[in-house]
Formats: structure tokens, C-alpha cells, sequence
């Protein structure tokens, strides 16, 4: 097991996306102009938007190192997809926060029904938060790995078609900030933004690989210790919904 | 590959479950029985005599797939308690095989199902006749039907080796599903106005066939994973 793989180059990318991050953010808040009808309060955008973007990104990866899991049976895939549905859960909660502020202040409520971009997020949202139930549920380490791969593709390939079915149920509500018929995002608003998606792309990327690091050093430590102290030193892994790589 | 065609294993194995469930009777009666119940529910719920429209399409599409999940709840547990599995394994067949008799018999059972809800969904709630828009409205139930019997069964095969089945095959299903119940109760609406039956958006039908489309590759394509023992 090569755990230098998972740790190699992290410093530079932290200071990477804290850089590109807090210069986005300065972007947002001291270059990009007001919006017009909706004042500072559309200064959210810069996060929301991200957010979502990125976690929904993250469920798609998750589905596609699923994919990769089943084909080559490689338990590290699976650790991979399962980081990257963690992280995207984390964000995605962000991004549902941070969208019900947005519409309680830009349409009064905090939850837009006829909304759809809000509400396949939700959907896509409730789906994913099943994913570590379903783990947690199976004992066998090899069926979960191979059980959640399942889900994660059947999850990653339910996103888009969500989206369009939820879309084309709807009236169109939701800012189209990049498509509207006076010629879309303003060139001031569009480099802070792209430098916030790219900023909170990294971070995405540096997390994931923080938590694939954490976790293989983890098992990287069990494994010495058992080879020192012998078999019943190490307390056996108890339930767990986390994949386990199978210890060296 | 396989000695057997798959064909033919396909239909022994529907016969089985078929013959199954006319011996226990442990899927369609509790089906048809939680549907009836859960339209008197909803009378007293909304306080109405009767539905028309969005909120009785609403109401039938819902109730339709609550009473799915019970079928898929017990579609594999047969074949894992008894043995099913074990047995279907160690035939030289192909494995797709299963995963298509039980889409099919989860689909028969749909159909069977709506047989006996859609007349009794006219009865006790419906205000306009269904009859004017039956042909549409048929083919609006097929289609959802072939939607909800592909992932269902998929979500059937995932959930019956977990320790918490009746609680994971909701929780995923029903998320799942929510495309088969915006293009279904959306398509179904214009057919139960109480002005007379209006045309169905050719985008619904159109978003159940795609809906079908992808899930059965997808669930084809997987469905081989759940099996290795």
C-alpha cells in the first residue's frame, strides 16, 4: 500500500485554493458591481452557485469511481467514491442553506417550489443522504464496497435526468444568469465568479484528497501496530459505514 | 455461454414467482388492499367527496407507488431466505435473467394492481368518469408502470441483503421515483378534468419513455454486481 500517493503535493494545493477562494471573495465583494434589482443581498450567488455546481460534480465523480470500483474490484475506487459523496453531501447542505436565504430574500420565502433547480437539488440531495444508510446497513465489507458502488452509479446517472424532469415541470423561475435575453452575467460579475467555482472546485479537490489521506494513514497505522503488537492488540473494526481498505 | 437460452429461463422464472404468489398471495392483495385504504385516507384527509385534476392524478400516482414499495419490499426475500439465490446461481444461466422476470412480474403485479385502483380510484374519489381518456390514461400507467417496475426491482435487489430492508427500500425508491411521478400525475392530470378530458402533453409520455430507457440500461448493466455471492 503506497500512502505518499494519497499525500503528495497537498500543501501547495491548500494554499492554492485558499488563495484563489479568499482573492474570489475579495473579487466579489470590492470589484463586482451591485446587481441591480437585488443589491448586495445577490452577492450570495458567488457561493450558492459553487456550491451546488461542485456537489453535484462530486455525486457525478462518486458515480463514475463507482463505475471504475465494479470493473476492477480495486478497494481504493471505492474509498474514493465514497470521500467524494461525503464531501459533496457536506456541500450540498451549503448549498440548500445558502439558496433558502437567497430566495427568502429575493422572493420572500424561504422555499420555492416552483423552483427547479432548487428542488431537483433537494431531490438529488435526499438520494445521496441514503447512501450512507445503505453502507451502514450491510455488515460484509466486500457487498457494501459493491452495493454502494451500485448506488452511486444509479445516483450519479439520476442527476441529469432529475434535473430535466424537474426542469420541464416547472415554470421558469430561477435566475437564468447566464442565458438571459439581455445578454447574461456582466463581465465585472463574471471573472469573480468563475474565480469562486474554480476556488471552491479546489477546495472540493483538497478535501477529498485530506480525507482519502486521514483515511489510508488510518489504516496504514492498524496495519503496523498489528504487525507489532500481533493480531489481538488491534481491536477489530466494528460496524461502519466507511470502506475499509483491506489491511496490508 | 449459457446451455439455456435466456428466454427460457426468463419465463420459468416468471412462472415461478407467478405460481408463488398465487400460493401465498402475499404481494397483490396486500397491494390492492393498501391502495383502497389509502384512498379512503385521503378522503378524510383533504376532507373531499371528490377529485378532479392535479390532485387526483396527485393522489392516485402517489398511492400507486406507496403500494409499489410493498411489492418490492418482498420481491428478493424469497430468494434469499429460502434459498432462491443460492439456487439461481449455481444454474448455468445467464444472471440478467432474474433481474428481468422480476421487472417483469413487478410489472405484471403493477398492472394487475391498477385493475383493481383505477376503478375503485373512480368510484370513491375520481368526480369525472375516467372512460373518455381510458386509451391515454392506459398508456400513461404502462409506461410508469415499466419506470417503476425497473428501479424497484433494482432498489429490491440492493436492499434485501441489508439489515434495515423495509427501512432502505423508501428511502431510495421513493427519491428515485419522483421523475415517474412528475411526468405520470402531470400527463395523467388533463385526463380527470371535471371539464372533460383534455390532451396529454406529448413531453410527459416522452419523459417516462426516456426515464425507462435509461434505468433499464442502467439496472442491466449493474444488476449483475448485486448477485455475486
Amino acid at each position: 500500500m503506497t500512502h505518499a500517493k494519497f499525500s503528495r503535493g497537498l500543501v501547495p494545493l491548500s494554499v492554492l485554493s485558499v488563495v484563489l477562494l479568499v482573492g474570489g471573495f475579495a473579487m466579489v465583494f470590492f470589484y463586482a458591481p451591485n446587481e441591480a434589482d437585488q443589491g448586495f443581498v445577490q452577492k450570495i450567488f458567488y457561493l450558492h452557485v459553487p456550491l451546488a455546481i461542485v456537489a453535484l460534480c462530486g455525486f457525478v465523480a462518486g458515480g463514475i469511481y463507482g463505475i471504475r470500483f465494479l470493473r476492477k474490484g480495486d478497494r481504493t475506487d471505492d474509498l474514493r467514491s465514497y470521500v467524494a459523496i461525503h464531501i459533496s453531501l457536506i456541500l450540498a447542505i451549503g448549498a440548500l442553506i445558502t439558496g433558502s436565504i437567497w430566495a427568502k430574500a429575493s422572493w420572500g420565502s424561504w422555499w420555492v417550489w416552483d423552483e427547479p433547480t432548487l428542488v431537483s437539488f433537494l431531490i438529488v440531495f435526499l438520494l445521496f443522504a441514503c447512501y450512507q444508510p445503505l453502507r451502514f446497513s450491510i455488515e460484509d465489507r466486500e457487498r457494501q464496497a459493491r452495493y454502494a458502488s451500485v448506488c452511486a452509479v444509479v445516483g450519479g446517472a439520476f442527476v441529469p435526468l432529475n434535473f430535466l424532469a424537474v426542469r420541464l415541470a416547472q415554470a421558469y423561475t430561477h435566475p437564468r444568469v447566464f442565458a438571459t435575453a439581455d445578454g447574461g452575467l456582466p463581465a465585472k460579475m463574471q471573472l469573480p465568479f468563475y474565480l469562486s467555482l474554480l476556488g471552491m472546485a479546489l477546495l472540493y479537490v483538497t478535501l477529498w484528497r485530506y480525507e482519502m489521506a486521514s483515511k489510508n494513514t488510518s489504516w496504514q497505522l492498524r496495519a503496523l501496530r498489528r504487525k507489532l503488537a500481533g493480531d489481538d492488540a488491534v481491536p477489530p473494526v466494528g460496524r461502519t459505514a466507511a470502506p475499509t481498505l483491506p489491511s496490508s | 455461454m449459457s446451455a439455456t437460452p435466456t428466454r427460457a429461463v426468463v419465463a420459468a422464472l416468471i412462472r415461478k414467482d407467478l405460481r408463488r404468489e398465487l400460493r401465498t398471495q402475499e404481494s397483490l392483495p396486500a397491494m390492492a388492499l393498501f391502495s383502497v385504504t389509502t384512498f379512503v385516507l385521503f378522503h378524510f384527509g383533504l376532507d373531499a367527496r371528490s377529485l378532479e385534476g392535479d390532485l387526483a392524478a396527485g393522489v392516485f400516482w402517489v398511492t400507486m407507488l406507496f403500494a409499489a414499495v410493498l411489492a418490492i419490499n418482498r420481491q428478493f426475500v424469497a430468494e434469499r431466505e429460502e434459498g432462491g439465490f443460492d439456487g439461481f446461481l449455481l444454474a448455468p444461466v445467464d444472471r440478467t435473467a432474474l433481474f428481468v422476470a422480476k421487472a417483469a412480474v413487478l410489472f405484471g403485479f403493477l398492472v394487475a394492481l391498477q385493475v383493481v385502483a383505477v376503478p375503485a380510484f373512480a368510484i370513491l374519489l375520481l368526480e369525472p368518469s375516467p372512460g373518455p381518456g381510458l386509451p391515454e390514461l392506459a398508456g400513461m400507467l404502462l409506461l410508469a408502470d415499466a419506470g417503476i417496475a425497473v428501479v424497484g426491482t433494482l432498489v429490491g435487489a440492493l436492499a434485501v441483503q441489508t439489515r434495515a430492508r423495509e427501512v432502505i427500500v423508501p428511502l431510495l425508491a421513493l427519491p428515485l421515483m419522483i421523475p415517474v411521478v412528475i411526468a405520470a400525475a402531470r400527463g395523467t392530470a388533463p385526463l380527470w378534468l371535471e371539464a372533460g378530458a383534455a390532451a396529454v402533453e406529448g413531453r410527459w409520455p416522452l419523459i417516462l419513455g426516456l426515464y425507462d430507457l435509461v434505468f433499464g440500461l442502467l439496472a442491466y448493466a449493474v444488476f449483475d454486481y448485486l448477485l455475486d455471492e
